[in-house]
């Protein structure tokens, strides 16, 4: 890994501040403090395995070799809790430790993985294995690769390969499962070989609803909108009410939301076509905008 | 007597690690990377079988390592090689081709000479290994 130290003496002292600063991680952990909104054990477990690494890169040059640790990891947690958002950042942290080369995430779901017919499988499933060598492959609702109620369903063909791959070659790839809680626990349970082969069992938690409205206001801000303040006090009272409600999906349910308020805005703006507006009247969400929704009238809202 | 064909192959046999470094060099360029297998060495014998399909759209020479490795499991004994396939526009043809596994004992070619009308010589050369049928020519299976 470290190709510079190909033939000078292992090194006896390291700077770790410097090592640290080197490979660039603290941007991206604080980065990741930025930019998402609570996840609290999600990001200690995060933090830990990057130091895990950078102590790793360093036992290295020390010649203190273990073997490359094992990074294939298991992300649960229910719709919306930023799964796939942690698993490109994790891409990141992994490339820029350089335990991955390239840094590319693959991300399929079962029908990419699993063919139609008799023999269909295999070459699908090593195609994408193919994709993703030297990245991250990341499968989402990975329990639906085995159907119990099946025994002669393709999924287990993929699932063979996928577990030989993820054991000989652990330096070219790493694997991400992620999916509901429930069904990942009911799909570990019938295939104990996936369980063992992967390290890192990561469970993300709910959202609170203060951490679902900074989440929003992140959105907002990346859209160039604001809440104005009547705004804002309704869409607490939104969240409050939506998280009751059935489908709420977290983060996604609040970007959903917020596409709908927009166009509501939009249509309002619309209406009264005789008017100058300032660039503050383009950006703000009224609070009309935020009440207009059907989940205050007791609806089902998406 | 050792075939010479495609790039490299005045080079003793190439190591995984410096494949999987030219391979490495053919998908920075956006190639398609591609496996093909044969028994017959013939210099004019332009089509190989392919191993899969070609390999579009990878990142890192691994994943070609890993279909050869599987190649060469079943086909250890017949001579294959390693073509990237540029398809950008005005290209659209192989760029590098080179031999990465070869038989044990390359027996070689004979020169046969053809009497014709007057008597006129065609030469023609034949490899000593298509005298056995196809899958046996290099004593594997």
């Amino acid at each position: 890994m470290v190709d510079s130290a190909g033939d000078a003496p292992p090194a006896t002292q390291v700077d770790l501040r410097r090592e640290f600063d080197e490979v660039g991680i603290g941007e991206v952990l604080d980065q990741l403090d930025r930019e998402l909104i609570g996840l609290k054990p999600v990001k200690t477990r995060i933090r830990e395995i990057a130091s895990l690494l950078l102590i790793e890169r360093i036992r290295k040059r020390m010649d203190l070799a273990s073997g490359n640790p094992t990074l294939h990891m298991s992300f649960t947690g229910n719709p919306g809790t930023g799964k796939t958002t942690v698993a490109l950042r994790i891409a990141s942290i992994l490339h820029k430790l350089g335990f991955v080369r390239r840094g590319q995430v693959v991300s399929v779901t079962r029908d990419e993985l699993v063919g139609q017919y008799i023999g269909h499988t295999a070459p699908k499933t090593k195609e994408i294995l193919k994709k993703a060598m030297g990245g991250v492959l990341f499968i989402d609702e990975a329990y639906y690769l085995h159907r119990p109620d099946n025994e002669r369903d393709y999924g287990q063909e993929a699932i063979e390969i996928l577990l030989q791959v993820m054991e000989s070659q652990r330096e070219d790839l790493v694997v991400i499962l992620a999916g509901y809680g429930d069904r990942m626990d009911k799909f570990f349970g019938s295939n104990p070989g996936f369980r063992s082969r992967i390290a890192h069992h990561i469970d993300f938690p709910d959202y609170a609803d203060d951490e679902l409205l900074a989440i929003s206001e992140l959105m907002l801000g990346d859209m160039n909108y604001k809440f104005s303040a009547d705004a804002r006090a309704a869409f607490v009272r939104y969240i409050a009410l939506r998280k009751t409600q059935p489908l709420f999906s977290n983060a996604r349910s609040i970007r959903n939301a917020l596409d709908r308020m927009r166009l509501r805005q939009a249509n309002r703006l619309v209406a009264d076509l005789d008017r100058v507006l300032s660039v503050d009247d383009i950006m703000s969400l009224e609070a009309s905008d935020v009440l207009a929704s059907r989940v205050f009238s007791n609806g089902s809202g998406g | 007597m050792r075939i010479t064909q495609g790039c490299f192959s005045f080079l003793p046999d190439l190591t995984d690690e410096q494949i999987s470094k030219q391979v490495q060099y053919c998908l920075a360029n956006g190639w398609a990377v591609n496996i093909e297998f044969t028994d017959d060495p013939h210099p004019r014998n332009n089509f190989w079988e392919m191993w899969g399909l070609p390999m579009f759209d990878l990142r890192d020479a691994a994943g070609v390592l890993m279909e050869l490795t599987e190649c060469r499991k079943v086909y250890g004994d017949r001579y294959i090689r390693l073509s990237a396939f540029d398809s950008s526009h005005g290209w659209e043809s192989v760029r590098l081709s080179f031999i990465v596994n070869r038989p044990k004992e390359e027996p070689g070619f004979r020169l046969e000479r053809h009497e014709v009308e007057g008597r006129n010589i065609r030469y023609t050369t034949k490899s000593y290994a298509v005298d056995r049928p196809e899958g046996q020519r290099y004593g594997g299976s």
